[in-house]
């Protein structure tokens, strides 16, 4: 009872914080690794190729594109075609135009012979009461799987187009899926009268060659690149994307590293944490004797010391960020005050903003109060007794401060720098405004492909070793210092 | 001021003033000199200045006016780290990232002291403290009684000659208080240190010191050896400070050799020591211990004064009886008898005489 009533308490928090917080983690875990859009895309062609029929060389066969044709004509009018494109286009360009000229030229192939074969051995094929029926039928529909398929999809996209498919004329590739059940199918003997006549016609029928129809389309298809990529990618979960994030690449054959030129990620995590970890040791750097002056002096004097460390932090960070943009760029504050005192001529006024130097700097301002609130909360717990005792003792004023008051601040040392090196390791909008090329994290690559190139997969990809690498050094950081020993308040 | 046979004292307050504000003196013209090898407690309430007073000497505060003397030099520029004086303090100050052994090799190793002899000297020190198994320990590891002694060891391992102490009991138990009380005097008599041992509490300061040093507003009261202190006080601030009292107030009518009679404000005659009153008709307040009050007669000379007396309440506290009386008007004279054979055991409401010795009642300042 006790226990529920408590739960009942926290239940809002907790709703909240899987909502806002740990669904869009997991979903960002998932989709890292999820790639069913090519398999609901093209689910025949995809089926065929995984299942080895008709593979014998990297470009398949006749029965392939048989299945493709009905899958993009399906995928066509859905207007899916076009996504997908866009999905394999990440692993290999020019997949996106393929997609896309194929999609309009599969609507304009003349596939007619199909069904003025099927009509001629029975007019009732043309009639949607015998689909209907064959698809009301399970047993029908589970020997012509394709047809079947084809035909629903045909009403579906008819009925979100506003149409009503009892009124409308079967469509010629529902043939096509038609002809390729019946030509795969290999004891028509339980089946009906009708469909155990056409199932013995089928062989002797006239037929369209698919596989020259694409080649016509575009050679690409023809090409092995283009049929390695989507063989590559057709399972519903891939690491592609993972092996993206770190340089390397998915291929047919195997793993391998990307070629020098497209080698990014490995770069900028290096960077991201190299400037992290810079950001870190400059926040303790300053943060530490402000802190200790906080602590030391009397109680107006730190409140008010208090008051100028949290001043920027009530300030918007995209000002404080401007602010610092004003100041550094080479018509800026210090850059004029510096030519002004003839400390550098008007041709030499320095970079200082737009690379990395920009970032660190106003990275360590922003993230500055996130080391200096732990420091001051730990080392105001250390009682003054501690450093008169070392002096007592013999110890000079440096030999106590480093002896005895330094490695009892070293637990505030530790939680800020977790906090800041966290914070900074994920930071964006300040290395977007202030860092140019140079100056930008992995979050801005992140930022990116979710807002530009739309590479959701990659994104997620980036965000979860992102995430990875935190909690390893957190891990790392509960083993040598230990968690308990991080005080952030009190 | 009570100086040494041998020549300059050992450690010398000179005038001595200190201010923190610039306005108000927490201790005001303090002199003080105690020789070699004394321990001397500077007993006070609250705010008497008397661990300013500490804080001086060990040099994490400043005389604002006068000097302190160390071994006959002036101290008063030296940095605590130069004065060698070792100190323990009120919390113990043991550095909690350092084990025992660290802690106590800590003084040592500042002082450039080689690892043999380092170790050789922690192991004295911590088994001087009967604490030799607790070296490896981690400070969190030990009891408030086992810090303590920790901090003693820690205090006494560069040999210091002269050793602070600021209420280093003041965190423990009774029980335990009594039995360090008696440990720390018996370790500064065997290694014959100076100890300036700072207390609130008057138990500690009379069973432990040579000389006690009574603080009160800025200033000491008397500085006497714990007997002296005790029975003889000087004013009527000591008197009430120490040990348990009994205040009567009233005028001087006659001095007459060495007794003074006074009229009390409730009524009755009383004869007393003069201390601190010279003229006939000055106000004073008479101190009289609890345990120095007469009820019959055949102890008082013939032609001493009593007075009446009702018992309001009788406690029976075991070894002692504590008997509350309403005396000239004061509800709460209260004495003490022993729980011997043939003592009397009063009733409330008892009409009884009492009196006492002039030489036990000391008329003190108003």
């Amino acid at each position: 009872m006790q226990k529920l009533r408590a739960l009942l308490l926290i239940s809002p928090l907790l709703a909240f914080i899987l909502i806002t917080f740990i669904a869009p983690i997991a979903d960002m875990l998932f989709r890292s690794v999820e790639n069913k859009i090519v398999e609901e895309t093209l689910p025949h062609t995809v089926a065929l190729i995984d299942s080895g029929g008709d593979i014998e060389t990297v470009v398949p066969g006749e029965k392939v594109f048989s299945a493709l044709y009905v899958d993009m004509f399906v995928a066509a009018e859905k207007k899916e075609h076009t996504r997908l494109g866009t999905r394999l286009n990440y692993e290999e360009s020019g997949i996106s135009s393929l997609f896309r000229k194929s999609g309009r030229r599969v609507d304009r192939l003349d596939v007619e012979v199909y069904r003025e074969q099927f009509e001629n051995i029975d007019p009732s094929w043309g009639e949607i009461a015998t689909w209907q029926s064959l698809a009301d039928n399970s047993d029908a529909s589970d020997m012509l799987p394709r047809a079947m398929w084809a035909y629903n999809a045909w009403r579906d996209y008819l009925i979100a187009d506003g149409d009503n498919p009892d009124e409308e004329e079967l469509e010629d590739f529902i043939y096509v899926a038609l002809y390729d059940d019946l030509i795969a199918l290999e004891d028509a003997s339980e089946a009906g009268d009708l469909i155990q006549r056409s199932a013995n016609a089928v062989p002797d029928f006239e037929t369209v060659n698919f596989k020259e129809a694409f080649i016509g389309f575009d050679k690409d298809w023809g090409a092995e690149d283009v049929w390695k990529t989507i063989r590559t990618y057709s399972p519903p979960y891939t690491e592609g994307y993972f092996l993206n994030a770190i340089d390397l690449q998915k291929e047919f054959e195997g793993y391998s590293v990307r070629p020098e030129n497209e080698r990014i990620y490995g770069v900028l995590f290096m960077r991201t944490l190299f400037m992290s970890l810079v950001i870190t040791g400059c926040a303790i750097l300053l943060g530490y004797p402000i802190a200790w002056l906080m602590s030391n002096r009397p109680m107006r004097e730190a409140n008010l010391l208090m008051i100028m460390v949290l001043l920027p932090f009530w300030t918007s960070l995209l000002v404080r960020t401007s602010a610092w943009k004003v100041m550094l760029q080479q018509q800026g504050v210090i850059n004029d005050t510096l030519v002004w005192l003839n400390i550098v001529d008007e041709a030499g006024r320095l970079v200082l903003i737009n690379n990395q130097f920009g970032t660190i700097v106003a990275m360590t301002h922003i993230l500055l109060p996130f080391m200096v609130l732990p420091l001051y909360s730990v080392m105001r717990t250390i009682p003054e007794t501690y450093t008169r005792a070392a002096k007592s003792l013999g110890a000079t004023n440096w030999t106590a401060f480093w002896r005895v008051y330094f490695p009892l601040s070293v637990p505030g040392i530790g939680a800020g720098s977790i906090l800041v090196f966290i914070l900074s390791i994920g930071y964006y909008i300040t290395p977007e405004i202030v860092g140019g090329t140079t100056g930008t994290f992995i979050s801005n690559r992140i930022a990116y492909h979710i807002s530009s190139s739309l590479n959701w997969g990659l994104a997620a990809a980036l965000g979860t070793i992102l995430l990875a690498v935190v909690l390893l050094l957190y891990w790392v950081y509960d083993r040598i210092v230990g968690i308990d020993n991080v005080k952030l308040g009190g | 001021m009570v100086d040494t046979a041998e020549g300059h004292a050992f450690v010398e307050f000179d005038r001595v003033q200190k201010s923190y504000d610039g306005e108000t003196l927490v201790v005001k013209d303090l002199n003080l000199s105690m020789p070699k090898g004394e321990f001397l407690t500077m007993l006070g309430p609250s705010g008497s200045g008397k661990t300013t007073c500490l804080m001086m000497l060990a040099g994490f505060e400043t005389a604002t006016h006068g000097d302190i003397r160390l071994d006959g030099q002036g101290i008063n520029n030296i940095p605590p780290h130069k004065r060698g004086i070792g100190m323990v303090f009120q919390n113990y100050a043991l550095f909690p990232h350092m084990t025992v052994n660290e802690n106590l090799a800590f003084p040592l190793e500042i002082r450039k002291m080689g690892k043999a002899e380092r170790e050789e000297k922690v192991k004295r020190a911590l088994e001087m403290v009967q604490m030799g198994a607790f070296g490896a320990r981690r400070i969190a590891q030990l009891s408030g009684g086992q810090q303590q002694r920790i901090a003693l060891a820690r205090a006494l391992v560069f040999d210091p000659s002269l050793v602070l102490m600021d209420e280093p009991l003041g965190a423990l138990d009774k029980q335990l208080r009594e039995h360090m009380q008696f440990e720390i005097k018996r370790i500064a008599d065997d290694l014959d240190i100076t100890v300036v041992y700072v207390t609130h509490d008057q138990t500690e300061a009379l069973t432990m010191s040579d000389r006690v040093a009574v603080f009160d507003d800025g200033r000491i009261q008397q500085l006497a050896p714990p007997d002296q202190l005790y029975e003889e006080p000087e004013n009527s601030f000591v008197a009430q400070f120490i040990g348990e009292n009994n205040t009567l107030e009233g005028v001087v009518e006659e001095i007459r050799n060495d007794q003074a009679l006074v009229r009390l404000d409730g009524g009755g005659l009383i004869d007393t020591t003069p201390v601190n009153v010279s003229k006939v008709g000055e106000r004073t307040k008479v101190s009289i211990r609890p345990e120095r009050v007469e009820f019959g007669r055949d102890r008082l000379g013939e032609d001493a004064h009593t007075l009446n007396a009702e018992v309001l309440e009788f406690i029976y506290m075991g070894d002692i009886f504590r008997t509350r009386l309403r005396v000239a008007g004061n509800d709460d004279f209260i004495v003490k008898t022993r729980n011997a054979v043939n003592q009397v055991r009063f009733e409330p409401g008892q009409q009884i005489e009492i009196g006492w010795l002039a030489q036990d009642c000391r008329a003190l300042d108003a």
